[in-house]
């Protein structure tokens, strides 16, 4: 008897708690988890900066960035961040069609983005300015390669929620797991804020 | 239900406040661009001009974009932020600071 009644006392106090924060608290950890992903970042932008003037005798930023072309590249991912933010806005309006509209969009630039870095780092490593050239050029290619990873990392998550979105619609759960993926997707691109600021248009001055 | 669930954690925009971050990240990466390219301006006008805007972009982006702010439901998300920011400048900072005295003492002429 008495063991029924905290059974169901520990269910009820635990449905309360599942009911209020759930969702709040997964997007909290996620949230963390990005603020040790800055930190990793951060690491690979000291070490750029540290070998940055370490060229051995091979090009220096100046000769090698092309900077309207990253222009294009920025102008791709700051315009797939707002379409994102739009899909964010249908999904909390409960607008599932306009939802994956705005998240297939999002990964059409997102993927553009990533076409054209890999072929900036084709064009480079062509002219036999690869990672192996020098110290400045292998922080380049680790700094810039590992934004892309995450970045592509980010798409197949997407693919992901356009398939889960079609499947099951707009539950509780997929909310959450759009909402973690907002935070990521704007977060990659204030780390390329710092990547165009730091690497080219210092760089290029 | 889905409303007060998910606004834990992290906040809501709308439209507005995308279009406001949206114009003013275009206006801060166009300046610093179009200075570099135009190549009228001294070394060190460019990098301070290019620093600052790189920063306040990146606050547009935290507040437009991310929608941090200081109230009671996203105060441990900015306290968090805050934290690492200060690890972030020490990490960066730091490392700077001990590398370049280590070139400086170790290959003299790069510094000529």
């Amino acid at each position: 008897m008495s063991s029924t009644v905290m059974h169901s006392n520990h269910a009820v106090a635990h449905d309360d708690h599942a009911h209020h924060d759930t969702g709040g608290n997964t997007v909290f950890g996620f949230w963390l988890y990005l603020m040790t992903d800055c930190i990793l970042f951060a690491s690979v932008f000291a070490t750029y900066a540290v070998l940055v003037n370490h060229t051995a005798g091979g090009p220096s930023g100046k000769d090698i960035f092309e900077l309207p072309y990253v222009l294009g590249e920025t102008a791709l991912l700051l315009v797939s961040s707002c379409t994102y933010g739009f899909a964010m806005i249908a999904a909390h309006r409960g607008f599932k069609g306009q939802t994956l509209a705005w998240l297939a969009a999002t990964f059409v630039l997102g993927a553009g983005f990533i076409g054209m870095e890999i072929n900036e780092f084709h064009h480079l490593i062509a002219e036999g300015f690869g990672p192996d050239k020098s110290a400045f050029l292998s922080s380049f290619f680790t700094l810039v390669g590992m934004h892309g990873l995450h970045v592509t990392a980010g798409l197949v998550w997407m693919i992901v929620m356009m398939l889960q979105v079609s499947r099951r619609g707009l539950t509780d759960r997929n909310n959450t797991r759009l909402m973690c993926l907002s935070l990521f997707w704007h977060f990659l691109d204030i780390v390329w804020i710092c990547v165009f600021t730091i690497v080219y248009l210092m760089g290029t001055i | 239900m889905s409303h007060a669930h998910s606004d834990a954690g992290a906040g809501h925009g709308s439209y507005g406040s995308y279009a406001i971050g949206f114009i003013l990240s275009v206006v801060l990466t166009a300046i610093p661009f179009a200075m570099v390219m135009s190549g009228q301006f001294s070394q060190s006008v460019n990098l301070i001009s290019m620093l600052v805007m790189g920063v306040v972009q990146i606050v547009v982006h935290l507040v437009c974009f991310l929608h941090m702010n200081t109230s009671s439901e996203g105060r441990w998300n900015l306290v968090a932020f805050l934290f690492t920011v200060l690890i972030i400048v020490m990490l960066v900072g730091l490392a700077i600071w001990i590398m370049v005295n280590a070139d400086m003492l170790m290959m003299p002429w790069m510094f000529q």
